[in-house]
């Protein structure tokens, strides 16, 4: 029986996870430099190590509520297309091995904004771990952008 | 065997190079056949290449090299007069040459075609001029000829080098070859046995240039990017330390570090004639495939470009050229008959300009329709007829750009299938370049390409505007001015919703760069505090950019933005400052398009660009007033001093005149009004807008019913018969407007013209 490799981490208390081969790496919070203009989910930009990495809100990307400002928000590094990108996220769980027969599609409810990004439900023992569709979360257009002006 | 390989990318590097020599040397024969070193050089290039070939075993590339060789004989001994039937040929068996060498590349084998038709055509050519033993002339020269050959200490074989000396060639034959590539040292008593024609120019070079890949030199830009960012950091930090030893060896990083970046960056840079020199030969191939005659003329072949700059513009260029000869230049006939040279000129030109390398493509072509530009943007449904008629004809060649617009009334398979145009500025402004096309009717087209020099590290000014800290290149940086409210007069002023400020006299169009990005809405209040300004060009438009402070300048390396954000147009990239944030990088012409774009045009107009279309029609900023509920008019922005706001009651009368107190003088009034549609009268009024001009000399005030817009727009006079005060009329921004003829008005001032204070 397969089993995959998966790295948690939470967002507004749920638990996802993406496979632990996407994630480059997971750094502390960094300073982010606005960007005007840009999409809202693009929380800014990093410098991680000499190289500029666009910083994405999960839980925009999700339409959960902000984060609260007593959270610190990890970076976890994924690739997306060759380039490195940041998912900020609440916090940081564990390196873990699924069986892959505990995976299900997502339930035929699950609203179109979560639908796009959750590919996918892993039955833990404990509670769901949500897959995240990385390539579509990174894939901020100008069209996410809403007009706040 | 991988000194043979390598001695076999050698043979090839070179023969790629000395066959471009090649092409330029036998366009340059065509209009000069008795150039008898081009004919050395061009016979040179071919026996070195049949020699090598030889060496190696490629019997079919020996032969054609071995055929051409023997028809340049002939011309070389002057038995035969170089005909472009004839170079036909010979570029043929330069491009079979090329062919074969990319098959070697590919394959390590010089492929299955054997060319027998462009051997039988050498063969015949040769056999038709008068022979003399050419072909122990050829043998002969041989050993002179290495000497223009790179000399390599890896060749083997250097027993045979003084081979082809004494015997005589009968291709093909291989120990012929290996004479080509001696060492040092077997290659000086060849040389002293023989008549030395030509110099051993390449020798000599390569005794001081190697060869490096590209990409190695790609990762070293790419290091010393990271380590003139490490030197910012630790400058920085120097400044708050005291230790002299450490603010000494902090010093010296700084400029060692500078010094690395240049001598980095300079082994990038290459003369713009690399890829200049393949022009002549697909200029002259293409003028004789469409029957055309076409001079090309190169200026500036030395300005140089960083590598990856050239590589970029390649294609563009060339396809740019192509359709300068295919459409631009006329046939002979139309020419002639046109009353023009029969011989079409394509010139190009390169020149530094500002910061920035300026190429300039011009042929005396006939010029692009306008009218026809304007027919297929409408057919395509890229404009509505509506705006096609109105919309100024600079605006409309911009279409020549769009994908899919082609003005060739026949495809031809050099051009007209409308795509390329679009390709070319993609790609330019790609790499932060910027394209630029002025035309004339039956004068020729004018093309502008404006290149950074390189792309890496840019000296750049920072500033800080909302919290956030940006960079600003210095290339389209004019100048910065502090604009003080409290001591004086100078200030932000408004014509109705433009920020503008009197530069020199002049009205400079003031954009907010909080508003811009949205960091901020009101900024109106700020008109009365401390304003930074600072003063960019763009697209021969000129701004005054507002920001809260002016940190200083610094190099920058330039890091492109993520996918995610490269739509935003205003930013060119993001780059890594002293303290390790990321900071933005502003670009001047993603600014401009933005407040352009939003409608406020105004706040883009700049100062006139004089002469800059050399068409009939000319660019102009100007003041667009309304004279009554359907009367507009435009008063040319560089007689306007002052607008002014003016009670009704300060209207009075000297003589026949109407005049306001204006400062300490009289201010003659011209109601423009009047003339117009019969708008309210000055009674009714609660105030009354006044335009004050001057001329420098003398000042006017032009009452008018209300201040619409300041534009940039291109005003084609349409002249009207005895109108007193306009000198025409033309369409602006769709509507049509009377053009105010300022200087006249001047002239029928009931005053002694007074100097104006300035």
């Amino acid at each position: 029986m397969s089993r995959d490799t998966y790295c948690t981490f939470t967002v507004c208390d749920y638990l996802f996870g993406v496979p632990v081969y996407e994630v480059q790496e997971i750094v502390r919070n960094l300073e982010r430099t606005r960007v005007p203009l840009a999409p809202e989910a693009i929380d800014g930009l990093i410098n991680l190590r000499g190289q500029i990495v666009p910083a994405i809100d999960v839980r925009h990307r999700l339409a959960l509520p902000p984060r609260p400002e007593d959270i610190e928000p990890m970076n976890v590094i994924v690739k997306a297309g060759g380039e490195p990108v940041s998912l900020l996220v609440d916090e940081i769980g564990d390196v873990i091995e699924v069986d892959a027969a505990k995976f299900e599609e997502p339930p035929d409810t699950l609203l179109e904004t979560g639908r796009d990004l959750i590919h996918g439900v892993m039955k833990l023992d404990s509670e769901l771990m949500l897959l995240l569709n990385i390539d579509k979360c990174v894939c901020v257009t100008e069209a996410t952008r809403s007009e706040s002006r | 065997m991988t000194d043979f390989g390598d001695i076999l990318k050698d043979f090839l590097v070179e023969s790629y190079e000395n066959l471009d020599q090649l092409d330029q040397d036998l366009v340059a024969l065509e209009s000069d056949p008795d150039d008898a070193d081009r004919l050395a050089s061009v016979f040179r290039t071919l026996h070195t290449i049949k020699g090598s070939a030889g060496f190696f075993g490629f019997e079919k590339l020996q032969a054609v090299a071995h055929a051409g060789e023997n028809l340049l004989s002939r011309l070389r001994d002057g038995q035969m007069r170089l005909t472009p039937d004839i170079n036909d040929l010979l570029l043929a068996t330069a491009d079979a040459i090329r062919t074969m060498l990319q098959t070697i590349e590919e394959s390590g084998s010089d492929g299955e075609n054997s060319y027998s038709e462009l051997l039988r055509k050498l063969e015949e050519a040769y056999q038709a001029a008068p022979s003399s033993g050419g072909e122990a002339s050829v043998a002969g020269e041989a050993p002179a000829n290495t000497q223009s050959v790179e000399v390599s200490e890896a060749a083997p074989a250097p027993e045979d080098s003084t081979a082809p000396a004494e015997q005589p060639a009968s291709p093909p034959d291989s120990s012929e070859g290996k004479g080509v590539r001696p060492t040092e040292g077997s290659a000086r008593p060849v040389a002293e046995n023989q008549p030395r024609k030509s110099s051993g120019k390449a020798s000599h070079v390569s005794d001081s240039t190697i060869r490096v890949d590209v990409a190695l030199l790609d990762k070293l830009m790419n290091l010393v990017g990271e380590l003139v960012l490490a030197r910012n950091q630790i400058v920085q930090f120097a400044n708050t330390q005291s230790d002299p030893a450490f603010l000494n060896a902090s010093q010296r990083l700084s400029l060692v570090t500078t010094e690395l970046q240049e001598g980095v960056m300079k082994t990038r840079m290459q003369p713009i004639a690399t890829i200049w020199n393949k022009l002549p030969r697909v200029v002259r191939d293409l003028a004789r495939q469409c029957g055309k005659q076409v001079r090309l003329e190169l200026h500036g072949k030395e300005v140089e470009l960083d590598k990856s700059i050239l590589e970029t513009i390649k294609d563009p260029l060339t396809h740019l050229i192509r359709n300068a000869v295919d459409h631009g230049i006329e046939s002979p006939e139309e020419r002639t008959a046109a009353g023009k040279p029969a011989e079409g000129t394509l010139s190009l030109r390169a020149y530094h300009e500002g910061g920035q390398v300026n190429i300039e493509i011009s042929d005396d072509g006939r010029g692009i329709d306008i009218d026809k530009v304007r027919r297929k943007a409408i057919e395509r449904g890229l404009l509505t007829p509506d705006a096609a008629a109105t919309a100024p004809d600079h605006q409309i060649l911009q279409f020549i750009f769009h994908p899919g617009l082609s003005t060739a009334e026949k495809v031809t398979n050099v051009s007209g299938r409308g795509v390329g145009m679009d390709v070319v500025k993609t790609h330019i402004e790609k790499i932060g370049g910027s394209i630029e096309i002025s035309t004339e009717r039956g004068r020729g087209t004018t093309f502008r390409i404006k290149l950074p020099l390189t792309l890496a590290i840019i000296p750049a000014l920072i500033v800080r505007t909302g919290g956030e800290r940006m960079a600003i290149p210095q290339v389209s940086l004019l100048e910065l001015v502090r604009v003080d409210p409290r001591d004086g007069k100078d200030r932000i002023e408004w014509v109705h919703n433009a920020p503008v400020y009197r530069l020199r006299g002049e009205l400079l169009p003031i954009v907010y760069l909080s508003q811009v990005l949205g960091l901020e809405d009101n900024v109106r209040r700020s008109s009365d505090s401390v304003a930074y300004l600072v003063v960019l060009h763009a697209e021969g438009r000129r701004f005054g950019l507002v920001v809260d402070e002016i940190v200083d300048t610094q190099e920058i390396v330039v890091k492109p933005l993520a996918r995610q954000l490269k739509h935003i147009p205003v930013f060119a990239g993001a780059t890594i400052m002293g303290d390790g944030k990321v900071a933005l990088i502003l670009d001047a012409f993603g600014l401009a398009r933005k407040v352009g774009l939003k409608g406020n045009g105004n706040a883009t107009a700049a100062a006139p660009t004089r002469g800059s279309t050399g068409s009939n029609s000319r660019t102009v900023t100007v003041l667009l007033v309304a004279l009554g509920p359907d009367k507009r008019a435009v008063i040319p922005l560089r007689f306007v001093s002052r607008l002014e706001d003016i009670a009704p009651g300060a209207f009075e009368t000297a003589g026949e005149h109407t005049v306001i107190q204006y400062g300490d003088r009289l201010l003659p009034i011209v109601d423009l009004v009047r003339y117009g549609s019969g708008a309210a009268s000055l009674s009714e009024r609660e105030k009354a807008p006044v335009v004050v001009c001057n001329d420098g000399h003398r000042q006017v005030g032009l009452l008018v019913d209300r201040i619409v817009d300041i534009v940039e727009a291109e005003i084609r006079l349409h002249p009207l018969a005895d109108d007193p005060i306009a000198a025409g009329a033309a369409v602006i921004c769709g509507k049509v407007a009377d053009v105010i003829d300022v200087e006249r008005l001047f002239t029928s001032l009931p005053f002694d013209p007074t100097p104006v204070a300035a």
